[in-house]
């Protein structure tokens, strides 16, 4: 037991460390980087003429949702990665590799498992059954009613938490990068962010989202080249320079040579990130099924024209995202051999300049001067802006389409009234986006994409799988299941150490639920929700639910009679 | 969709023949994933030491290989899905919606 709970501890203080390093913490203000400034601004004036030209196609509220259905996937398939590689992953996991090695790989790897996940049991599944939002999929067969309340629930509940980490990580990012004051940086995200939605709907949201991925695939890329061409290509020969700068690191500070040359090789091997298996399975499940309930991820498989291209999507976003983190990894080494290495980059104390999160910022100074540090700086504003886009969209189709379409006009809402609720609907959230940023500032908000990814695996994920495979599953079963998974997940996270010790201020050791994600308990409550309450449900809706399975399972396999998303 | 309709594509003998692929093919792949994933994480929690030894004389430890393959797994093994459905799956539907819809 004692045992037991020393690795609990071990295992609770390293994860709140890599957790501290994917967020974007408290930063210090910088001074002004006009060079920034400047890239930063040719790519919102490139932006909007996007977005005007997309206003230009962007008529009907299929246009608005979907693009009209006319991505490629291909096109798609980046769009998908860069809605997935935002600034939170690209500088956070890059300082968790310069930190603690190999630990970041271990937490970057459980981003992507989620996705071959996603193209077998989902992707196709979803283009053939879905028009504009996930609630299509989930409600096929069943009550309109009910199921769209609990979908959009689930949806604004999912995108409420992620925004706020993304707020919060913009107006952070930016008072360092550019040297803006925080309240500024937030409001313009928010107002960029109403601009492209509003004008340019999916179409402009999924080229910023394009173009922004090519950026960012591009300066990672260069960064990683740069980094391993020091090494002619060996990474032996970076591997050991960095455990070299790690152990005289270490020296430095005090310690022993043979202790000093443990900690210097620590960096190659786990350390302290997963320490109790539950804890590993459970954080591990919530990003793997996390990534199948993300509403504007999920939304992403409707603007492609048929199954065959959904499937392309996920492959190329697969592709791009694998690509990515191993970029990343190489540049967390390389921010250890060039920048832990340059007083330049750091303090008196030697810590980096502006926080650990500036590992990544600092290495594109030491390899490409002052204008490449200027465009990554643009880059990572940008990726802020793209991510927030596409969260501020999906949930104001779930308010247009699920709450207002559908449950209030009962699907009798016409395509012009619809596309009025959801621009009404961006704007309130712009606004929310904006306050609730404000509001977090000073809070500890780590957990807070944890969380979405959690309540995304327990509440949307188990209702749209068991309503698509499973005959017996009836809408009060997906219903009440789906919301005790919601209940459960978002519960079980605010007693656990990460809110209830750290954000809420109360003693250490006080958290009823010790573990640092819910998900493997709130997503089997979810499952076993929609089950129970499925075998249970002996009412005449039962029936009708279960006699509609065949009619949606043959249009889940073949998709025929699928809305032919191009050209309405 | 009309359920008649629904009904002769789903007595049609190749939509059985493909959703009875695709549903193993797509659960066989998902638990793939699962073991190599949960594998990797409970090797990490369970044998740390293991994935700290040295591959050889230099620095390099034998997790960096582990965690690199883990990551090209995970994208060879999406493509394989869709290989096989963008060609062998299509196919099959094509056959039906001809078949159904003539």
């Amino acid at each position: 037991m004692i045992k037991g709970g020393v690795a609990l501890a071990g295992l609770l203080a390293a994860v709140g460390a890599i957790a501290a390093g994917a967020d974007l913490g408290q930063a210090q203000k910088q001074a002004t980087n006009w060079t920034a400034i400047g890239m930063f601004g040719a790519f919102v004036v490139f932006t909007l003429f996007i977005t005007k030209w997309a206003a230009s196609r962007t008529k009907s509220a299929a246009d608005f949702y979907t693009a009209g259905g006319g991505i490629t996937g291909f096109q798609n398939g980046l769009a998908i990665a860069g809605d997935y590689m935002s600034a939170a992953s690209f500088l956070g996991i890059s300082a968790a590799v310069m930190t603690s090695g190999f630990d970041g790989l271990i937490y970057s790897i459980g981003f992507l498992v989620g996705w071959p996940v996603v193209t077998f049991l989902l992707a196709e599944r979803l283009r053939n059954l879905g028009k504009f939002t996930f609630a299509d999929v989930a409600s096929f067969r069943f009550a309109q009613t009910p199921v769209r309340v609990f979908a959009a629930s689930g949806t604004l509940v999912v995108v409420a938490f992620y925004l706020i980490a993304q707020m919060v990580g913009a107006g952070q990012l930016i008072k360092l990068l550019f040297g803006l004051d925080y309240w500024m940086a937030v409001v313009i995200v928010g107002a960029l962010m109403m601009v492209y939605v509003l004008f340019g709907g999916m179409t402009a949201t999924t080229w910023v989202q394009i173009i922004k991925a090519i950026m960012l695939l591009g300066g990672a890329s260069f960064m990683a080249i740069m980094v391993l061409a020091q090494f002619g290509f060996s990474t032996e020969a970076m591997f050991a320079k960095a455990v070299s700068i790690k152990t005289d690191l270490a020296a430095k500070g005090g310690k022993a040579p043979e202790e000093a040359a443990k900690i210097g090789f620590s960096i190659m091997g786990p350390g302290g990130f997963v320490k109790d298996p539950i804890s590993a399975i459970s954080f591990g499940m919530a990003l793997m099924f996390g990534t199948a309930g993300l509403p504007h991820i999920l939304m992403r498989f409707f603007t492609v024209p048929n199954a065959k291209e959904a499937r392309k999507s996920v492959l190329w976003a697969t592709t791009w995202i694998g690509y990515f983190y191993i970029l990343t990894f190489i540049i967390g080494f390389g921010a250890i051999t060039f920048v832990l290495t340059n007083p330049q980059f750091l303090d008196a104390k030697g810590a980096l300049l502006g926080g650990g999160n500036m590992a990544a910022i600092h290495l594109a100074n030491a390899v490409g001067g002052n204008v490449f540090l200027g465009f990554i700086s643009a880059v990572a504003f940008a990726t802020i802006l793209a991510v927030v886009a596409g969260l501020t969209l999906s949930g104001a189709s779930a308010v247009s389409h699920d709450l207002y379409g559908t449950v209030i006009k009962q699907g009798k809402a016409d395509s012009a009234s619809e596309l009025r609720v959801s621009k009404i609907t961006t704007v309130c959230l712009g606004i929310i986006a904006v306050a609730l940023g404000i509001a977090f500032e000073k809070q500890n908000i780590a957990f807070m994409v944890s969380l979405a990814f959690a309540i995304a695996a327990s509440a949307n994920f188990p209702v749209l799988l068991m309503s698509v495979l499973w005959k017996g599953c009836t809408t009060r079963g997906a219903v009440i299941g789906g919301f005790l998974g919601l209940i459960s997940s978002v519960a079980l996270t605010v007693v656990s150490p990460a809110v209830w010790e750290a954000t809420l201020g109360n003693p250490k050791g006080s958290a009823w639920f010790p573990y640092t994600s819910p998900a493997l308990f709130s997503m089997a409550i979810g499952f076993i929700g929609i089950w129970l309450f499925s075998i249970l449900d002996g009412s005449a809706r039962a029936q009708v639910d279960k006699d509609g399975f065949l009619a949606q399972q043959v249009r889940s396999e073949t998709g025929i009679g699928a809305a032919g998303a191009s050209g309405h | 969709m009309q359920d008649d309709l629904a009904r002769r594509i789903a007595s049609h003998p190749k939509y059985q023949e493909l959703k009875a692929k695709r549903t193993s093919f797509g659960w066989w792949l998902t638990a793939a994933m699962m073991v190599v994933y949960y594998g990797f994480i409970l090797l990490v929690a369970f044998n740390k030491p293991y994935l700290s030894s040295r591959l050889g004389e230099g620095v390099t430890t034998v997790g960096m290989p582990i965690g690199l393959f883990v990551i090209v797994f995970t994208i060879v093994i999406t493509a394989i899905y869709v290989r096989r459905a963008n060609s062998e799956f299509d196919a099959l539907t094509d056959d039906i919606a001809k078949g159904a819809l003539k």
